[in-house]
């Protein structure tokens, strides 16, 4: 299994290890619903060094990218962040990432862990002048700060005055604590928050410092576990779940990041059809009404007929109660719309309601 | 009383293992009253599971073979099967578990979940008893 650069500090800290796609990284340290909740009541303290990252430098960088990514990036100034996708002709999903431009002959990707070299490939692949790709994942350690009190945690080990950088805005060259970062205004959570991109051999340092600036006020280090509920409370999408090969920016009710009108990018054409011909599937948030857990996979019925499969489920920490996503035709994607959730062949009762779960908490 | 401090790097918290009761590798416990007999998830199994959030109990009245589902309790982060060690009849539920599922983390040993009418008593001795399965926590 790889390591990440905190793998001590995680044993250290009580970690609970498991194997990621292959990456060794803490699940839970205290447990799921208590590091859930110090994220989004004060904060919480994420290694996501497992994240891939790409620069891609050259005269060419920009129109490489636009021709790459779903979203259009033509307006994005210096400084700021894009989240886009990457798709394939037939508008299936190579990845959902983020897209740092220090300039328009200057950026830095950050994708998936697991899709890493499948991406840096496909790169490759449809790179078009003047451009170069070069991946530089092992380079970097990430940390994501998250919660109502990352800002003023952060704070502590820095001089620069964070409220400056805005909501999908970074700064390259930050100094936390003597040690100089990247930091950015985003993250995976619902929560304000930062994600911070250092030379791995600091990270172990800044990781204890960051704990113990924000010891008193309630900061936690959290796993994978807490990760994935808080992301899916927020009905952020992940990779492989809500959006994948098969499952289009569309059909994930991510249109928004896809911009038919910036010029010709790779499926174009086969998200421009779905979009004009009218989707036949869509995700859906929906609660159980009945006893049970939906998990990813399940199927979901109507009247005895398969219309869809659950893409991510469970227990909801804040919301106390039992949810989920679900890829559904569209005629049941409605709010309010009754359909059954197969849950180990029992089919148990739920209600199509509207997503977002939890009111994304972002400081704009 | 005995304690057992499993080795494994990540469960580095003291496990509770309960002398008298009968227990499975699939780390369920049975306690038997005369022909009834108790069946629960362990220490070990509501520490690996983590936090639960859902249990689903079996019908009163079925007849359950030793190995067949008896339930599944869902953590935060996964569903997982319970087995039945021994066969009989399910004559209890424990619907306290149903609204409070967190009782199985607080209080493993008291939070049984079914009791079945005992069939077979010789079932018991293919069981592990607290010591033998002290020694099989520390080698997991």
């Amino acid at each position: 299994m790889n390591k990440t650069p905190l793998y001590e500090n995680h044993l250290k800290s009580g970690g609970k290890i498991v194997d990621f796609e292959g990456w060794a990284l803490p699940v839970q340290y205290t447990g799921i619903i208590e590091e859930h909740e110090r994220t989004r009541n004060a904060a919480g303290l994420f290694d996501v060094s497992h994240m891939g990252e790409i620069r891609v430098t050259g005269r060419d960088s920009e129109p490489f990218i636009q021709r790459i990514s779903t979203n259009d990036i033509s307006g994005a100034r210096d400084g700021q962040v894009v989240y886009s996708h990457m798709c394939y002709p037939d508008g299936g999903v190579v990845d959902d990432l983020l897209v740092y431009k220090y300039s328009d002959k200057d950026y830095l990707l950050v994708v998936n862990a697991s899709n890493t070299d499948k991406d840096f490939e496909w790169l490759e692949q449809n790179l078009i002048g003047q451009a170069e790709v070069k991946n530089v994942s092992g380079s970097y350690a990430q940390l994501a700060l998250q919660g109502p009190k990352a800002e003023a945690i952060l704070q502590k080990l820095c001089e620069y005055p964070l409220s400056e950088i805005r909501f999908f805005h970074f700064k390259p060259d930050m100094m936390i604590s003597g040690i100089s970062a990247i930091v950015s205004r985003t993250g995976y959570t619902g929560e304000d928050g930062f994600e911070i991109y250092i030379n791995t051999e600091y990270a172990p340092s800044l990781w204890e410092k960051i704990l113990s600036a924000g010891r008193d006020d309630g900061l936690v280090p959290v796993g994978l576990g807490a990760r994935d509920t808080l992301r899916f409370e927020a009905a952020l999408p992940l990779y492989g779940h809500e959006i994948s090969e098969d499952i289009s920016p569309f059909e994930a009710g991510l249109g928004r990041f896809v911009k038919c009108d910036k010029g010709v990018f790779i499926g174009k054409e086969a998200l421009e059809m779905q979009n004009e011909t009218g989707l036949k599937r869509l995700l859906t948030g929906f609660e159980m009404t009945g006893p049970g857990i939906p998990r990813s996979g399940c199927e979901v019925f109507s009247l005895g007929k398969s219309v869809g499969f659950v893409t991510t489920g469970g227990y909801s920490p804040t919301l106390k109660k039992s949810i989920g996503l679900a890829i559904v035709d569209i005629a049941y994607s409605a709010e309010g719309t009754e359909f059954d959730i197969n849950i180990r062949n029992r089919q148990v009762k739920a209600k199509a309601v509207k997503l977002p779960f939890y009111t994304k908490k972002y400081k704009k | 009383m005995v304690r057992c401090a499993l080795s494994t790097r990540y469960a580095e918290k003291e496990m509770e293992i309960v002398d008298g009761l009968k227990y499975s590798k699939e780390h369920e416990w049975v306690k038997t009253d005369g022909a009834k007999a108790y069946v629960g998830i362990t220490d070990y199994a509501q520490h690996s599971l983590g936090d639960i959030v859902f249990v689903e109990l079996p019908e009163a009245g079925a007849e359950l073979g030793a190995g067949d589902v008896i339930g599944a309790v869902d953590s935060v982060k996964a569903a997982s099967e319970i087995y039945t060690p021994v066969s009989g009849k399910v004559i209890k539920v424990n619907e306290a578990l149903s609204d409070s599922p967190e009782l199985l983390n607080g209080q493993p040993y008291e939070s049984w979940i079914a009791v079945l009418q005992l069939k077979d008593d010789a079932e018991l001795d293919s069981l592990m008893d607290a010591e033998e399965y002290e020694t099989f926590c520390g080698e997991q």
